[in-house]
């Protein structure tokens, strides 16, 4: 503390929307996705759009069950509709689950820091995600693609379990259809008389042609899948200074103020979930930090 | 404004020194302006802040006796008014209350659900003892809820908590300054002191003179100024200063806990030291430490449906970091083990407050030492990994923990 205390504290409540209302959404459109996934197209209630970056998230409410922090993975250029991808998991993510086409959920967001873009330019781009981490990584892939001129080599590295689960299957089979794209997908196993690639994602990023020292590498796995990602782009010679990374903890305010999402000195809610790796290097590797 | 040395400011027109029936009628213009009036009571056997009437309630020749683990109220050889430190409450409660309903929604067969706000206009609310450590509470907690801009925090966006300011903004602070320190007291560790430097409206100081008994009234602010001008009493002179500060100069002296220098660096650069385990070994995890402190603020959100589900209200209380919940995502906690959030704790408190917010998270009020159940004591943990990485056996190290910032 400076010591200068203000005797007074000119605080009167400001005009700024407050960050704990949530607006009301109305579900356009649902998708069954692979693997307990389900996507939500939304329209606000109010006709205003929620204007995002990639990589930001909200914080969806099922009424009378609760709020859970979700990536948007639409287009961010499409600013009439909003979209969704969730797994069925916990249980506002269930609650979400049950809703149909015409039913309201409450939004809350944008929050969190976007993926750098500008950062990017001139480089080769290189996208390692697996799962249901291609959701939170399809903005920023679109946004990519909607700047192509301004990046060199694009290369998406895309893992999942088996070959039932790869999500966003037409997305990833419309983007191995161009010709400035390399798409790379691999599945941890597969049955016999499988044609594609099997092993990690870690392996894709050893065979994928990008250029090591002009790369800027986006990451967006597990906490635990994100450390052999981050190693094979090591050994590939990106380093961590090139590397972006997103992380994830439990949220409920979005804003800084319940505690919940920290990892260190950084509130993953206002400081992530996108950081770039060189940043929090030191902390990563701490077990239960 | 900072006013560490009390002879630079002319003691005219701006302290005066009053009586008990002084400080009656400055509880008594409080409630003329509409205010209620929160001051220090005994409760089941504890300091608490709860509303007051006049003096009549306050805990009159009460003393406290701390330790770790240790609180217990004793009667003093005087009537003072003042004569404790402070208890289980803070003034987060009042400004930050452990229970908040933000809103109600009830289904509505067009538009889903309708959300209906809480009216917002905040309590009028007069705080009269708040000690100086606890003026710092309240500028951390400032900071935290956005209340007061800073540099801190990675340069991330700032929001503003608008229960918190609203209430911030209509509360009147009346100062106690400290003249003993209590037992697990180390606020002059933490860059503070036992004499308030500022943040506040009227600051008092209870002075005992060979059985002469007043009370020196300062004004921090042109409100306190106005209602300090209404009070029964005298000018204060140079020597009433003089005395007052030789009330606050023996408190100094009597800390009975000292915080390690550099306390932010070396827990930061001992995340994964033995200590941690060492000290699970004690901690129960029960969050004692967290509700008592008056700068932690973690909350969570609870939505409650009533029977029909047609109405549900969502409500934010206060959480611990000590809960096994507190960092649950898919799949586990990400604190499974005591050592970890006990660590998670304390560094947060000492370390990496300073980057979220530019200041100490701590400001060595005690409370977590005097009501952790088995006496943890958080300057006792900071002091074994001090002196497991420098050598050092003990010493009283001085106060080198004021902000970074």
């Amino acid at each position: 503390m400076d010591g200068t205390l203000p005797t007074r504290v000119n605080a009167s409540p400001a005009p700024a929307p407050d960050p704990m209302d949530t607006r009301p959404f109305r579900i356009v459109r649902r998708i069954a996705e692979v693997d307990g996934c389900f996507t939500l197209h939304l329209r606000s209630l109010d006709g205003r759009p929620l204007v995002y970056q990639p990589g930001q998230f909200n914080m969806l409410y099922a009424f009378g069950t609760g709020e859970v922090a979700i990536s948007i993975s639409g287009d961010c250029r499409d600013l009439t509709t909003l979209v969704h991808t969730i797994r069925e998991v916990g249980t506002v993510t269930k609650a979400l689950a049950k809703l149909k086409v015409g039913d309201v959920v409450g939004v809350r967001g944008p929050f969190g820091r976007a993926w750098p873009i500008e950062e990017a330019y001139g480089n080769d781009i290189l996208f390692v995600t697996g799962t249901i981490g291609l959701a939170p990584l399809r903005p920023l892939i679109h946004e990519v693609l909607h700047r192509r001129e301004h990046f060199g080599k694009v290369v998406i590295c895309y893992g999942s379990r088996g070959t039932h689960d790869i999500l966003y299957e037409k997305d990833l089979h419309r983007w191995r259809g161009r010709f400035d794209l390399q798409v790379h997908v691999t599945v941890h196993s597969a049955p016999s008389g499988y044609r594609g690639r099997v092993g990690s994602v870690a392996n894709l990023v050893k065979i994928a042609r990008f250029d090591p020292e002009h790369t800027t590498a986006y990451v967006c796995r597990s906490e635990t899948m994100t450390r052999p990602a981050v190693q094979a782009l090591h050994e590939r010679g990106v380093t961590s200074d090139r590397i972006y990374v997103t992380l994830e903890r439990n949220m409920k305010c979005g804003v800084g103020f319940c505690g919940h999402c920290q990892m260190g000195g950084s509130f993953m809610c206002k400081d992530g979930p996108v950081y770039r790796y060189d940043t929090i290097e030191d902390i990563f590797t701490v077990r239960e930090l | 404004m900072v006013h560490n040395d009390i002879h630079a400011t002319p003691a005219a027109g701006h302290r005066l020194i009053v009586g008990r029936d002084g400080l009656d009628a400055l509880i008594a213009a409080l409630r003329g302006e509409g205010y209620a009036v929160i001051g220090p009571r005994v409760r089941d056997g504890a300091i608490a802040y709860e509303p007051v009437d006049s003096t009549a309630d306050l805990p009159i020749g009460v003393i406290d006796e701390q330790n770790g683990g240790h609180y217990r109220l004793n009667t003093g050889p005087e009537e003072t008014l003042f004569g404790y430190t402070v208890g289980p409450h803070s003034w987060k409660r009042a400004l930050y209350p452990p229970r908040q309903s933000l809103w109600t929604a009830a289904r509505d067969a067009e538009k889903g659900f309708t959300i209906e706000k809480p009216d917002g206009t905040p309590p009028r609310q007069a705080f009269l003892g708040v000690r100086p450590c606890e003026l710092r509470a309240l500028g951390i907690h400032d900071r935290v809820f956005g209340v007061q801009p800073h540099d801190a925090g990675h340069g991330a966006q700032q929001f503003t908590d608008q229960g918190y300011a609203a209430r911030r903004a209509e509360a009147f602070v009346v100062a106690v300054n400290c003249g003993r320190a209590g037992g697990t007291c180390f606020c002059t560790s933490m860059g503070g002191g036992p004499q308030a430097e500022g943040g506040y409206d009227l600051a008092v100081t209870e002075i005992n003179r060979n059985g002469w008994h007043d009370f020196l009234v300062e004004a921090g602010s042109e409100h306190g100024r106005a209602i300090l001008d209404t009070l029964p009493g005298r000018r204060a002179e140079v020597y009433d200063v003089q005395a007052a500060q030789a009330v606050t100069d023996a408190a100094r002296g009597q800390m009975g806990r000292a915080m390690v220098p550099d306390v932010a660096d070396l827990l930061a650069k001992n995340l994964e030291h033995p200590r941690w385990a060492e000290v699970a070994k004690r901690c129960l995890s029960c969050a004692n430490c967290t509700m008592v402190c008056p700068t932690c603020f973690c909350s969570t959100m609870e939505d409650v449906t009533d029977l029909t589900g047609e109405r549900t209200e969502r409500v934010r209380r206060w959480d611990s970091c000590f809960t096994l919940d507190f960092s649950y995502i898919h799949g586990g906690s990400i604190r499974q083990s005591t050592a970890s959030r006990y660590r998670q704790w304390i560094t947060h408190k000492l370390s990496t407050w300073h980057e979220q917010f530019g200041t100490s998270g701590c400001v060595g009020c005690g409370r977590c030492i005097t009501w952790c159940p088995v006496g943890i004591d958080i300057t006792e943990e900071a002091r074994a990994i001090h002196d497991s990485t420098r050598g050092t056996a003990g010493g009283t190290p001085e106060g080198t923990n004021e902000g970074r910032a």
